[in-house]
Parts: structure tokens; C-alpha cells; sequence
């Protein structure tokens, strides 16, 4: 049931005790006590809502950044990654095969403070051999939803 | 605009069987649900999802690579063979793809054909009911005569006693769908092994609807072909439009004893030549590569099933559990209204959309019919009003 519970969740994450005990049976204190327990337990880490910028004018610049770094021997890729991981213009970090070692995305509110973040920060970090950044250009999706020009109900009346 | 023409009525020449025919119930509530605005509706008895990508886009493939002509007359052997592929896999039924399988224009023609393939002018075919809408009518537009019978009043099963003492020197099948629209029942191993026993007893076939065997919920659903003695004489009616999201696709399709598939092949080959090519690969996609979709659609209904039974239940409307399909149909016997009366008020004072039970049949009379196959906004909120509607009859 835990599991049932985090897939509603991570669908909606407003979805009150009551109605997820109403949909999976289960009474709305266990569900609490469930929610409760995967919170403590940092199964489910927060709670956010997918905002479609661009439709505001303030938009945020987001950027893709490759970095190749020299990994250390005790550690890996782990300190490098962690230090990176402080800066608040990271909003998200992964360490991926292939070309490079860890895909940064940033985000700031000019292309200028992205900039001065990579040129400034990043780049001169110990380990950190070198960059390429990505600005974004456009979302099309994200997390699992279609941010525009997603598909209407086309029913039409039908006798069935 | 008149009927009239040069003094003759035209009206005069629609054939008698098709002027009989009543019009489908939900028809008549329908032109009046599209009249009113902002409406919820729990009423139409379709997936609330789009078609899964991959299936979308092999039809789109199909396209672009020609696939425009014509398939045979039966259906693209690839798709029999993974139709029969399924049944083997999935119940251990096995048919052989060449002669035992037809592919049809959604499950509704597969039902029209069967009744026509096997029905002699005025042969009787048992239906149990409440029925989807169209059993009685295939029934009667193939000549023969539908013979009603009330399904357990608690649980919509059909009840064999009942069938039994129905069985007339003249009966010739028994017309059955599990899970049921438009109750949501799950016909049990045991009801459907006495069934099996009556059609062996009497000697008559077994029209078997199982368009919604895929959407089941904690229950087991047993094709009657897989019971002892019985895959001779059942015509297996299946498709895609419930399980896979591919209402508009039209595929579905009959399995059975090769004379009577013979039999409706040629109906089918007069009349419709063969089901859409398009259809077709899209089919054969889904049932290669889409039963991670099922699940997952599956399980979505599961939990607008659990809510809408809860919240129906919440509201003092009694509601037996449905175990397939995506239908409940609460009794609204409580309110002392009858089903038309209820669907139409709650209509005009709330603008929610449900479907009087006795569209279905007289004994669907004292329940209405829910779909849950919509988002679980809309059935909350249809929830909230059906609650005010309720204590304001009180």
C-alpha cells in the first residue's frame, strides 16, 4: 500500500488523507501515518509544483551544463559532485556516462548570472576540467506533463 | 419538414423490424445531457484516455509505409495470430489463427454477425439483464425474438435457474457479457460452470461478450470457451476498445467453432469487406507491446472505483461492489424515484449525467449507471452534487 500511496502522490501531491484512503481503501489515519513515515524516512522528499514559466514575463534562464571533472581517489566523483551540488544556482545534479561526468542544471534570473556562475565558480573549481553550457530554449515537457498543446477530451455523445 | 411525399407516407416504408426496435434509452438521455450546459458526466461508457503513443504511432508508420489497401477478409493473419497468441497465454485457450479467429469493426459487429450467423426467424436467445443496449437489438434485427431474464438482484449475476426454466424448444443461445456493462458484475467460475451446464443440456450455443475481460479488479475473469465441453459451442467475442483506450480504432474480434467463424466471415466479407487496416496494425502493436499500459490504466481505474463505490456508499446510496469494466450501478431505490425521474432531476438541478438503469432493461429499474472513466476532479464534484441532490429530495 505504501507504494500505492507514493504513485497517487507523485501524481498529485494535494490529494487529501481522505481521498486517497477513499481510493485505496485504506482508513485516512493509515494513510496519514503511511505519508508520514515515507516524509521521515525522506522517501518522498518534497512537495513542489511544476510552474510553466514562460507563460509569466520574469521568466527564469535555465541551462544544461556538462562537466568534465578529475575524479579524486578516495571519493570518486562524490566530493567534486557535492561541492557543486551547494552552489543555490544548481537546481539539479546528476552524474551520467558517456562524454562527460555530471550534467548541471542551473538556474538564475539573466543569461548574465548563469554566466558569472560557470565563469566565476564552476569552472575554477579544483577537479572540475571543463564546461559546456546549454541554454534552454524552450520546455516541452516536463516531469511526465506536456506543458502546451496538450491533448483535449474529443468525446462526442455515443450510445453505448 | 414533412414525411409526405406525393401522398405517401415514407415513414411506411422503414421495415417493420427496424421500426419495432426501440430507441437505445441512454439516446434519448443524451440529446438532453448535449442540450444542457456545464454538464459532469458519469454517462458515457468510454476510457477517458487517449490511445497509448506507441500504438498511435505505428498506425502512423503504417500510413506513411502504404499500408492503405484492404486486408483479408478475416483480418491481417499477424493480427489473428497474436489475437490467437493472447487467448493461449492468457486463459489457455487455443484457437487456430486461420479458421477460428475473424477480425471485426469493434466487438458490435462481431456480436451483430454471430446472431445473424446462428439465428433461424424466431429463434429465442436468452439474455440475462440488466444488458448493454444492443444485446436485445442484434437479437431482434436477425430475426429472432430476445428472451429477458432478471440477473441476482444483489450481485447482477446471471441466475442459472432463471436461464433454465427460460429454455424453450426454441431457444437457440444464451447471450452473456463479463465483466458487464452495465453493472460492472464479473460473472463467477461457479455461475459460469452452471451456464455451461445448461448449454450443454439443451444443446445451445454461447454468445460471450468479454470486451472488458482486461478490466477486472482483484476477481478472476473466466472466458465460458476455457470450461470443459464448452469451446466448441461459445462464440468468444473480444477487442480493443476498453483495455487499450482504442475506442475509435474499431478492431475487435470472434473466436469460435470454424463453421460458425466460417458463417460470419461471409456475412462479414458481404458487408464490410474487412475491419480498417489502420486499425489493424495499431491492434497488433497492442497486443505485442502494450500490457505495461493496461496495468497502469488498470490501476488509475482501481482507484476512481474504490472512490466513486466509497463516495456513492458515503451518500446513502447502496452500491455492490463492481469488479470490472468502469461502471457502478448504486440503487437509487431510496430516493423513491424511479431511474428516469432521478437521471433526468439530477440533471436539471445539479447538471450531472448518469444513465437510468432501465435503459438497460426493466430489471436495471431502481439504479443508475456511473461511469468512473473520468478525471477524479469530476467525480468528486459530481459526488458533492449527487450528496445536495439526494437530501434535497429527502
Amino acid at each position: 500500500m505504501l507504494n500505492e500511496v507514493l504513485k497517487i502522490l507523485e501524481e498529485d501531491a494535494r490529494r487529501t488523507p481522505d481521498d486517497i484512503a477513499a481510493m485505496t481503501g485504506l482508513k485516512p489515519e493509515e494513510v496519514s501515518s503511511i505519508i508520514k513515515k515515507a516524509e521521515e524516512d525522506r522517501l518522498i522528499v518534497k512537495y513542489k509544483a511544476i510552474v510553466n514559466w514562460s507563460k509569466l514575463q520574469d521568466e527564469h534562464i535555465l541551462a544544461l551544463i556538462e562537466v568534465k571533472t578529475s575524479p579524486e581517489k578516495e571519493t570518486g566523483f562524490d566530493a567534486i559532485a557535492e561541492t557543486i551540488a551547494r552552489y543555490p544556482q544548481v537546481n539539479t545534479l546528476y552524474l551520467v556516462s558517456g562524454t562527460y561526468d555530471l550534467a548541471v542544471i542551473a538556474v538564475g534570473k539573466t543569461l548574465q548570472e548563469i554566466a558569472s556562475f560557470v565563469t566565476q565558480k564552476l569552472a575554477p573549481l579544483e577537479g572540475v576540467q571543463s564546461t559546456a553550457t546549454h541554454f534552454l530554449l524552450k520546455k516541452y515537457k516536463e516531469d511526465g506533463v506536456i506543458l502546451e498543446g496538450g491533448e483535449e477530451n474529443r468525446r462526442q455523445s455515443v450510445v453505448l | 419538414m414533412s414525411g409526405d411525399v406525393l401522398g405517401t407516407d415514407i415513414s411506411s416504408f422503414v421495415a417493420r423490424r427496424v421500426k419495432d426496435l426501440a430507441p437505445s434509452g441512454i439516446r434519448k438521455f443524451f440529446d438532453l445531457v448535449a442540450s444542457t450546459q456545464g454538464v459532469i458526466s458519469l454517462s458515457i461508457g468510454e476510457p477517458d484516455f487517449t490511445t497509448p503513443w506507441h500504438i498511435r504511432d505505428s498506425a502512423i508508420q503504417s500510413i506513411k509505409k502504404g499500408y492503405t489497401m484492404y486486408t483479408s477478409n478475416a483480418g491481417m493473419p499477424e493480427l489473428k495470430e497474436e489475437i490467437a497468441r493472447y487467448l493461449k497465454r492468457s486463459y489457455g485457450l487455443e484457437y487456430d489463427p486461420a479458421t477460428q479467429i475473424l477480425v471485426t469493426v469493434g466487438v458490435s459487429e462481431a456480436l451483430d454477425l454471430a446472431a445473424r450467423a446462428i439465428i433461424e426467424s424466431e429463434d429465442e436467445v436468452i439474455i440475462p439483464e440488466p444488458c448493454y443496449v444492443a444485446y436485445p437489438a442484434v437479437v431482434n434485427l436477425a430475426g429472432g425474438t430476445p428472451v429477458l431474464v432478471p440477473t441476482d438482484s444483489s450481485t447482477f449475476e446471471p441466475v442459472p435457474e432463471i436461464i433454465e426454466e427460460n429454455v424453450t424448444s426454441r431457444t437457440k443461445a444464451i447471450l452473456i457479457g463479463s465483466p458487464a456493462n452495465p453493472t460492472g458484475a464479473v460473472i463467477s467460475r461457479r455461475v459460469l460452470e452452471e451456464i455451461a451446464d445448461i448449454s450443454i443440456a439443451h444443446n445451445l450455443i454461447v454468445l460471450s461478450d468479454e470486451i472488458y475481460a482486461r478490466l477486472i479488479y482483484g476477481a478472476e475473469h473466466v472466458p465460458i470457451a476455457s470450461l470443459p465441453g464448452m469451446k466448441e459451442r461459445t462464440v468468444l467475442l473480444g477487442g480493443f476498445s476498453k483495455a487499450y483506450a482504442m475506442t475509435g480504432w474499431r478492431i475487435g474480434y470472434a473466436a469460435g467453432n470454424r463453421n460458425i467463424i466460417s458463417a460470419m466471415t461471409k456475412i462479414h466479407q458481404y458487408t464490410i469487406m474487412c475491419a480498417p487496416t489502420m486499425g489493424q496494425v495499431g491492434a497488433i502493436e497492442a497486443l505485442r507491446e502494450a500490457d505495461g499500459d493496461v496495468s497502469s490504466m488498470v490501476e488509475d481505474y482501481n482507484r476512481r472505483r474504490l472512490f466513486i463505490v466509497n463516495g456513492l456508499r458515503e451518500v446513502g446510496l447502496s452500491c455492490p461492489e463492481p469488479r470490472g469494466a468502469f461502471y457502478v450501478f448504486p440503487s437509487i431505490r431510496e430516493t423513491g424515484l424511479t431511474s428516469d425521474e432521478f437521471a433526468e432531476k439530477l440533471l436539471t438541478a445539479e447538471k450531472v449525467a448518469v444513465v437510468p438503469g432501465v435503459a438497460f432493461g426493466q430489471s436495471g429499474e431502481g439504479h443508475v449507471r456511473c461511469c468512473y472513466a473520468t478525471s477524479l476532479e469530476d467525480i468528486k464534484e459530481a459526488l458533492t452534487r449527487i450528496d445536495r441532490f439526494i437530501h434535497q429530495q429527502g
